[in-house]
């Protein structure tokens, strides 16, 4: 019985699980994120939009240490990450599916799964949480000895996100998960993350859909040519007319 | 009703481009059947004699692929280097088995420092390598892909200078351990070297397997290959993941090094060169970046090669490489991805 609340009651409510402060991003000389800061609380869904080319993916690859800060600081659980080598992020808890899918696509549907949980070790909870994993999409039951590649977009995409809940991540962040699904599944993929957070992982969510991630989520961060323009909690945010008629295309 | 017809031209033009390149494949194979079949009925003893030397040339082309093919494989470089790498592991061997440790016999004693020798050359091969790639490839990681090739010219060039001065300017002599003569039924003869090369690289073969499929770091070098980012978000230590690919494909090497050695009896500082161009050749035919491929591909070119040299109706020695590179090209222009390998439209 793995309860929904952090083991050891290391965090209280008062305290953030991530922090960004200040953060600057750079592609060569070329700033993608400026100044950017925000905070994650446990247990909450948190949106990260913004138009394209936003600094959206930008942000998520930093904090998973895929690309390295030029100032500022990414601080997890109130440790220091910016110092962490990328392959020690998920060791630290944070599980990243990343824009366009990513699977490995020459391995099974099942390797892909057994290569999210590559650092555990606890064989029998990996197993479980493989469970878990499977009946949260059924379809992946369905083409488990399939190779990735060959799969649909949208398969691929399911495959993507159970992939990053093999790692038992404490923080899970979502690039685009509803990108190129069909409109029932993206509904599937919603209501997914919201079950993903009830089980107790906190979700950082980034989305084109801004307006059904704005319905799930608990508060919202507004990019603007890699800086933040406002944030707030996302029922606000969804009724705030400017910010419906500039990027949820209302 | 235009579109319908346009829908239905693209498919068969496909269509019949690929039933094209899948017969020719099939007529070359054929040629090539014909010309061993040929071969088999003038003369069965010579064929089948012509045959061993092939397949134990081809065991040596297919461990130096392996190399080529696993780099490739991991990061997309042709490590130009690799063939010199081979010629550092055949002067290794005659200097450890030979200089240090005076071994010039068969005998049960030659087994044993053979052994030794073996591992010595296979973990000094696998040093080399794996320093070649932090020194050199890794700082280039993230270059336009000409600056590490290029660099793994240089590297060449440096790994033969290095031969060089250990060998010196002219081929070098080496006693051998293995066993002379032979063992057969009366014309249809196995040497015994044969024997040992297939003793020692069947297991070295099995043993990288089990590696690839079955291990934690066959595991993440398949990941890194196929997504380097991808792989590290799961967590995988991509530069260890990539020093470990060099440390087995430098021990492969230097496993080949061992056996030519031994088999060949003579070292060159430059005799990597061929060796190596002949072994990528494999790997290439093979598919490169599939390792059942570079096997395939090495022992498909060593029987060729061997069968040309030594068979009765073979063109002889001095028109092998013509042989083996025209079947390859042949068999490029028709299967550009290699036997085994993955057609390159795949999406990623
Ligand atoms: N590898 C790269 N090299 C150079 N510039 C890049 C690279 N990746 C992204 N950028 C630039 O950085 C900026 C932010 O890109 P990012 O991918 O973070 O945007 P995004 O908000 O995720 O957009 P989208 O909604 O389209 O996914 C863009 O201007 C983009 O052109
Ligand atoms: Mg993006």
């Amino acid at each position: 019985m793995s309860g929904t609340s952090a083991p050891g009651g290391a965090t209280d409510a008062g305290e953030p699980m991530l922090e960004l402060d200040g953060i600057h991003v750079y592609y060569g000389n070329i700033a993608a994120v400026k100044g950017l800061s925000l905070t994650v609380h446990p247990g909450e869904i948190v949106t990260l939009i913004g138009s394209n080319g936003a600094g959206k993916s930008t942000t998520l690859r930093a904090i998973s240490g895929l690309l390295p800060l030029r100032h500022g600081s990414i601080r997890f659980q109130g440790e220091d990450l910016g110092g962490a080598p990328d392959h020690e992020v998920v060791r630290r808890g944070i599980a990243h599916s990343p824009e366009g899918r990513r699977i490995f696509p020459r391995m099974t549907v099942d390797e892909n799964l057994d290569m999210g949980a590559f650092l555990r070790k606890d064989e029998e909870e990996i197993a479980r949480d493989r469970e878990m994993v499977l009946d949260l999409f059924p379809r992946l039951r369905e083409r488990i000895g399939q190779k990735a590649g060959t799969m649909s977009g949208g398969e691929q995409q399911m495959l993507a996100v159970g992939r990053a809940l093999m790692a038992k991540p404490k923080l899970l962040l979502l690039d685009e998960p509803s990108m190129g699904l069909a409109p029932v599944l993206v509904d599937v993929i919603f209501e997914t993350i919201t079950r993903i957070r009830e089980q107790g992982t906190t979700v950082l969510l980034v989305e084109q859909n801004a307006l059904a991630a704005l319905e799930i989520a608990d508060r919202a961060y507004v990019l603007e040519s890699g800086a933040l323009k406002l944030h707030g909690p996302a029922s606000e945010l969804a009724e705030d007319e400017e910010i419906v008629n500039a990027y949820l295309g209302g | 009703m235009a579109a319908t017809a346009t829908t239905v031209v693209a498919p068969t033009a496909i269509d019949r481009k690929a039933l094209i390149q899948r017969y020719a494949t099939y007529v070359i194979l054929l040629g090539v059947v014909i010309w061993l079949g040929a071969n088999l009925i003038t003369s069965p003893s010579q064929f089948f004699s012509a045959s061993a030397e092939g397949f134990n040339l081809g065991m040596l082309y297919a461990l130096i692929a392996l190399g080529y093919t696993l780099v490739y494989g991991i990061i997309e470089l042709i490590n130009f280097a690799h063939g010199d790498l081979f010629m550092l592991g055949a002067l290794c061997s005659g200097f450890l088995l030979t200089t240090v440790m005076g071994q010039d016999q068969s005998n049960l004693m030659g087994w044993v420092l053979f052994l030794v020798t073996l591992v010595g050359t296979m973990v000094f091969c696998g040093g080399v390598n794996v320093s070649i790639e932090f020194l050199a490839y890794r700082r280039l990681r993230r270059a336009p892909k000409l600056a590490p090739l290029i660099t793994a010219v240089g590297m060449s060039f440096i790994l033969q200078f290095i031969g060089l001065k250990w060998n010196g300017s002219t081929p070098k002599q080496w006693p051998s351990v293995f066993p002379e003569g032979s063992f057969g039924i009366g014309d249809f003869r196995v040497s015994y070297s044969l024997l040992v090369v297939v003793a020692v690289t069947v297991p070295v073969l099995l043993l990288l397997r089990w590696v690839v499929t079955s291990t934690r770091q066959g595991k993440a070098m398949r990941a890194v290959a196929q997504d380097q980012d991808a792989a590290r978000l799961m967590g995988v230590n991509v530069n260890r993941t990539i020093s470990f690919t060099f440390l087995i494909g430098g021990a492969l090497a230097g496993t080949a090094g061992v056996m030519y050695q031994q088999v060949v009896g003579t070292t060159a500082y430059n005799l990597g060169f061929q060796m190596g161009l002949i072994a990528f050749t494999s790997a290439v035919l093979g598919g490169i970046g599939n390792i059942t491929g570079a096997v395939l591909g090495g022992v498909l070119i060593g029987l060729i090669q061997g069968i040309n040299d030594g068979a009765p109706l073979g063109f002889g020695q001095k028109w092998s490489q013509t042989v083996v590179f025209t079947i390859l090209i042949l068999l490029m222009v028709f299967k550009p991805e290699g036997l085994l390998g993955r057609p390159t439209t795949e999406k990623v």
